[in-house]
């Protein structure tokens, strides 16, 4: 069996859902001819009516999602980069997050946001940001970042039979960059849960995306002088997987959090306070917090760009310094 | 001499393939002249020189895939002679990259220790001044108190004569069974915490998920399976490398009475029953890992010999952890075989969603009272079934544990 | 004026096709009275101190009311703004219900108290719930008729709102995606003059909303807002033929508005005197009536009928409703997500 990269996985998973259900149809710039990383190559001729090219304005591709998933379509939108959905904000926050709420339950969104994220790309500060933050923070709207191909192919999957909107992350520099024997390999199918896929009793690593491969690197060049992590993998961004932070916080007492996003008011925060109020008496040093400086965005140069990002470098030397504490 | 690397072709490429060299060894080369074609996932395109000379040596072949940045030819430069600026000093962007610059701060103070470390030293009775801390600054750690509260352990259970707690377990007939091989990660005095693997927390989840939604119904019957006992005696010798159980019989026999009871052969989906015209039997598989159901699809039209070897392959890959997912998808009832345990009654819980499942427990010899109310010893195995009581009642649950005795008794 | 827009003659031209029958001359002039009766109800209890906040259409029934009755209640999606509690009524709204919203109330099939009140939604009515920022239901709008082309099912999209709205680009995207597609949408537009306080002319360069349709390439119309009939026969036929496919109409209504923005606003310190104080010669209720008695649309006598049966009706909803049960504060939560599985 073939390795499967995360653009394959995405890819496959696409073709999969078109053709196992005719109220599946994707609507995103680019995307009849292909997409611009290619994640609908083919598919446009194959479904014909069903991959749909929209004017380059995301606040009505996410809204006309909104609409079409009401109707009882199931409508997989693709923002062509997480920097451009901003302009999707009110349609995803003001109104997507909330349609269950505020009727109820009665109207209900069955509704899926593809969109590529994050840096090491030389993208710039419009094609590397991690967007992530402003749209955990709200609730109704679940947001999903996976980082192996297997994962991408099961949440993609749960994303879709979810009746509520899902912002569906994918990491742009794993896209080719990360492949994977998904046969036999884990795969969470359930939104809302996060996996340890390390175990080791030193330290405990949370990241996601690009920064879960680049902390298992750490940790496995770690293992070497003897330092054990666990590291877990997030998967879900929102609602957070409470008890396995916590399970896994607890293990050693000892907490790095790794994200490529800026560090103030980024998802670290937010785990770093999960794990102050509700595991404060198995702490055993000071949550550390790994994350992009507080510069508006990722900036182009190769220097100041690598300076910006996390790596398996800085993460080992974040997690020898936290393990020797 | 200049070395031409393969260029990041289109963001999130890793890797680019030389279709054509357009200049070979020898050739003139003007700045911005196209040197080959290449081709990413994302864009094919010549590459134009990025230095002005000779071309000296060609490093990728025509048809070759390399990574970015990997060196594709050489180049004598014209301007060669001139001296190579020296390589631009990378400022070391010290205390102003990747938040956090600051290593944890360095603030032992004696007497002040982590929350983790107060609430063990608390619970053990440990004196922390007496202990010399392996952190920095002497800081003592969380692991520091727990070697402490582990070694006084060991010592305590010495005296008492007590095994460790992690010694493989006997079973009755000899055989042992090794402890799982999961880290433990956390522990007290008086218990090891085992973590949960992903299998046994997936099972927890599936028992818990069906024994809270479902409300389950359960019921027994014995069978007389002497002529089964016999059929497979005779049999066996024809099977050559699969060792023929009870299990095929039974699983052939759950498969044809499914036909007559297409209610027990079903999936309960929140607002609808589905009956499967199908019988994709699962079959409940005990391996080290915990709990495995594959699924043999279309039980009813393999013959006992197709089921048995069928049963055989999913057990052997059960065991190996070989699983595929198809494997697991899609049953549509479960076939339980709890006698190999030596069970001689048990109560199943049903295989969400579906609705039924029927164990076999183990065959027993023992007198019975036969025709003509004459004493004889027979066979006897007890079948019990639980149900999901929402699809269907105990009156057609009897039925079918009925037909399903009456078949197994008519076997050989 | 461009080539696209069309006039669409007052309603004593009565266009053939599509003329009312007595009895929905009846019920539309029930319908706008219902529509008025309700908010002053409301806007006392305001007064009174038992009603949090009102946003009203009055001065707008004719055009909520006649709109409303050109689509297919029940089968045709709509996506109204909050002024429109006149389509609600039409649609099938009861005066009970807009009760129990105007209060809040636990039972308010809108929004169980949960939003403000006048942000309409309902499911089996096929009303999209929506919110305060207004445009976003345009898009929405479009992205139903999108579902239902792909589907083949004959239904139209009605999108609502004021000409505030369509300052915003969602007003633009709406309309661009819906003529690219070529989809059933009714974009209707209640042009009150007034974005909160600001007039018209601080809005927009342009005399009419409607004059941007061409821009997008598609049909559009201005209708006296003021009439009842003549928005119909406007609204009737554009329905008509989006559901055959001709793609979607810009319906642009001239209305007037009669009160403040809403019950915390005080209209007195940003419009001219003359204006509020002319407001009945310009109510559509009044000029319906007047209608009714002139060119005999129905018995005359039945409209003291119908009025008298209204007031009954909306006193008898607001004391029902005063005594239903107001929302615990745990009914704040739940169905933040849809449970299930709805693959």
């Amino acid at each position: 069996m073939a390795e499967v990269s995360v653009l394959e996985a995405v890819h496959e998973t696409l073709d999969e859902v078109l053709a196992a259900d005719e109220r599946v149809f994707l609507l995103g710039e680019d995307l009849e001819a292909g997409g611009v990383f290619r994640a609908t190559d083919g598919l446009s001729a194959k479904y014909p009516g069903r991959v749909l090219d929209a004017p380059l304005a995301e606040s009505s591709i996410i809204g006309i999602t909104i609409g079409a998933a009401h109707y009882g379509q199931r409508p997989i939108a693709e923002i062509q980069f997480a920097d451009f959905i901003h302009a999707g904000f009110d349609q995803l926050c003001s109104e997507a997050s909330r349609w269950s709420w505020r009727t109820r339950g009665e109207q209900y969104l069955p509704m899926v946001v593809r969109t590529p994220w994050g840096g090491g790309v030389h993208g710039g500060q419009h094609h590397s940001q991690s967007i992530e933050a402003y749209y955990a923070h709200m609730p109704g709207i679940k947001v999903v970042a996976p980082s192996f191909p297997a994962d991408y192919r099961s949440l993609l999957k749960a994303a879709l039979a979810d009746p509520n909107p899902v912002l569906f992350l994918e990491h742009k520099r794993t896209y080719r960059l990360i492949r994977q024997e998904v046969e036999g390999a884990p795969a969470e199918d359930r939104i809302g849960k996060s996996r340890i896929t390390r175990r080791g009793d030193d330290l405990t690593v949370f990241a996601y995306g690009l920064m879960l491969h680049e902390s298992l690197a750490a940790a496995e060049e770690l293992a070497g002088e003897g330092i054990e992590c666990t590291v877990v993998d997030l998967l879900t961004l929102n609602p957070l997987d409470q008890d396995t932070i916590l399970e896994a916080a607890r293990a050693t007492g000892k907490v790095l959090i790794v994200h490529e996003d800026t560090l103030t008011g980024g998802l670290g925060g937010e785990l770093a306070g999960i794990i102050a109020e509700h595991a404060f008496e198995d702490l055993d040093a000071p949550i550390r917090r790994l994350a992009g400086p507080d510069i508006p965005p990722m900036p182009f140069h190769e220097v100041m760009e690598s300076a910006f990002m996390p790596d398996r470098t800085k993460i080992a030397a974040a997690a020898r310094d936290l393990a020797a504490y | 001499m200049a070395t031409v690397t393969m260029p990041q072709l289109g963001e999130s490429v890793t890797e680019g393939t030389v279709l054509q060299w357009l200049k070979q060894p020898g050739d003139t080369v003007a700045l911005d002249e196209p040197l080959c074609e290449i081709e990413t996932e994302k864009v094919a395109a010549e590459l134009p020189s990025p230095f002005e000379g000779t071309l000296g040596e060609i490093l990728v072949p025509e048809g070759e895939t390399v990574d970015v940045d990997a060196p594709l030819c050489t180049i004598e430069e014209v301007a060669a002679s001139a001296p190579e600026p020296a390589p631009a000093a990378v400022a070391e962007p010290a205390g102003r990259e990747t938040v956090p610059a600051a290593p944890v701060a360095d603030n032992n103070r004696d007497g002040v220790y982590s929350p983790v470390v107060q609430r063990l030293a608390a619970k053990h009775d440990i004196d922390l001044a007496a202990i010399a801390g392996s952190g920095r600054g002497g800081r003592v750690t969380r692991k520091d108190v727990q070697a402490l509260i582990d070694e006084r352990e060991r010592e305590a259970a010495a005296a008492d004569g007590i095994p460790p707690a992690a010694a493989p377990l006997p079973l009755p007939d000899g055989e042992v069974v090794p402890p799982p091989e999961v880290a433990t990660v956390a522990a007290s005095d008086a218990y090891d915490v085992v973590p949960l693997s992903p299998t046994r927390r997936k099972i927890g989840e599936n028992m818990a998920r069906s024994t809270a939604e479902a409300p389950q119904a359960w019921m027994m019957v014995e069978a007389d399976v002497s002529g089964l006992v016999d059929l497979r005696t005779r049999e066996r010798e024809r099977f050559v490398g699969v060792d023929l159980t009870y299990l095929p019989y039974f699983a052939s026999t759950v498969a044809h009475t499914l036909t007559d009871f297409p209610e027990l052969n079903a999936r309960w989906h929140g607002d609808e029953l589905r009956r499967y015209r199908r019988v994709n039997l699962g079959i409940a598989i005990a391996t080290e890992r915990g709990l495995v159901v594959p699924v043999v699809p279309n039980a009813r039209d393999l013959s006992v010999a197709g089921l048995a070897r069928r049963i055989d392959d999913l057990v052997a890959r059960a065991h190996a952890g070989k699983l595929r997912i198809e494997d697991m998808e899609a049953g549509t009832f479960t076939v339980n075989n709890t006698g190999a345990f030596g069970s001689i009654a048990s109560n199943p819980i049903v295989n969400h969603p579906q609705i039924g499942i029927v164990t076999m427990e183990r065959v027993v010899r023992r007198p019975v009272v036969v025709e003509g109310d004459a004493i004889a010893i027979r066979s006897m195995m007890n079948i019990a079934l639980s149900f999901d009581h929402r699809a269907l009642d105990g009156a057609e649950a009897g039925a079918f544990l009925a037909a399903l005795k009456e078949r197994l008794e008519a076997l050989g | 004026m461009t080539a696209s827009q069309t006039r669409v003659p007052r309603s004593s031209e009565m266009l053939d096709d599509y003329l009312l029958s007595e009895e929905q001359l009846e019920a539309m002039y029930r319908y706008m009275l219902l529509s008025r009766r309700l908010e002053e109800r409301m806007m006392t209890l305001n007064r009174q101190g038992r009603a949090d906040f009102v946003i009203a259409g009055a001065g707008q029934e004719a055009a909520q009311v006649g709109a409303g009755m050109a689509l297919k209640a029940g089968t045709d999606y709509a996506a109204p703004y909050y002024r429109d509690l006149g389509v609600m009524l039409v649609l099938g709204m009861t005066a009970r219900e807009a009760m129990l919203n105007a209060l809040g109330k636990l039972d308010d099939p809108n929004s169980f108290g949960r939003q403000m009140p006048s942000h309409w939604g309902s499911a089996k009515r096929r009303v999209l719930t929506q919110s305060s920022v207004v445009a976003t239901q345009l898009v929405h709008a479009v992205g139903v008729a999108l579902g239902a082309k792909m589907r083949n099912d004959p239904i139209v999209a009605f999108a609502s709102c004021g000409e505030g709205s369509t300052s915003r680009g969602d007003f633009h995207e709406a309309l661009n995606f819906a003529a690219i597609h070529k989809l059933p949408v009714i974009f209707f537009v209640e042009n009150n003059g007034y974005a909160i306080s600001e007039r018209t002319e601080k809005e927009m360069p342009v005399p009419h909303v409607a004059d941007r349709a061409s821009a997008y390439g598609i049909q559009s119309a201005v209708v006296d807002g003021l009439d009842a009939i003549a928005v119909y026969q406007t609204v009737r036929p554009a329905v008509d033929q989006a559901r055959r496919g001709a793609g979607p109409f810009l319906i642009e209504a001239k209305c007037f508005r009669m009160w403040a923005h809403s019950s915390d606003d005080d209209h007195r310190r940003y419009r001219p005197r003359e204006e509020l104080e002319n407001w009945a010669s310009r109510d559509p209720i009044a000029l319906f009536r007047q209608r009714v008695e002139e060119d005999c649309l129905f018995p005359p006598e039945d409209l003291d009928a119908i009025e008298s049966g209204v007031e009954v009706e909306v006193r008898a909803a607001a004391k029902w409703a005063l005594d239903q049960p107001d929302p615990s504060p745990d009914d704040m939560f739940g169905f933040v997500y849809k449970e299930g599985d709805d693959g």
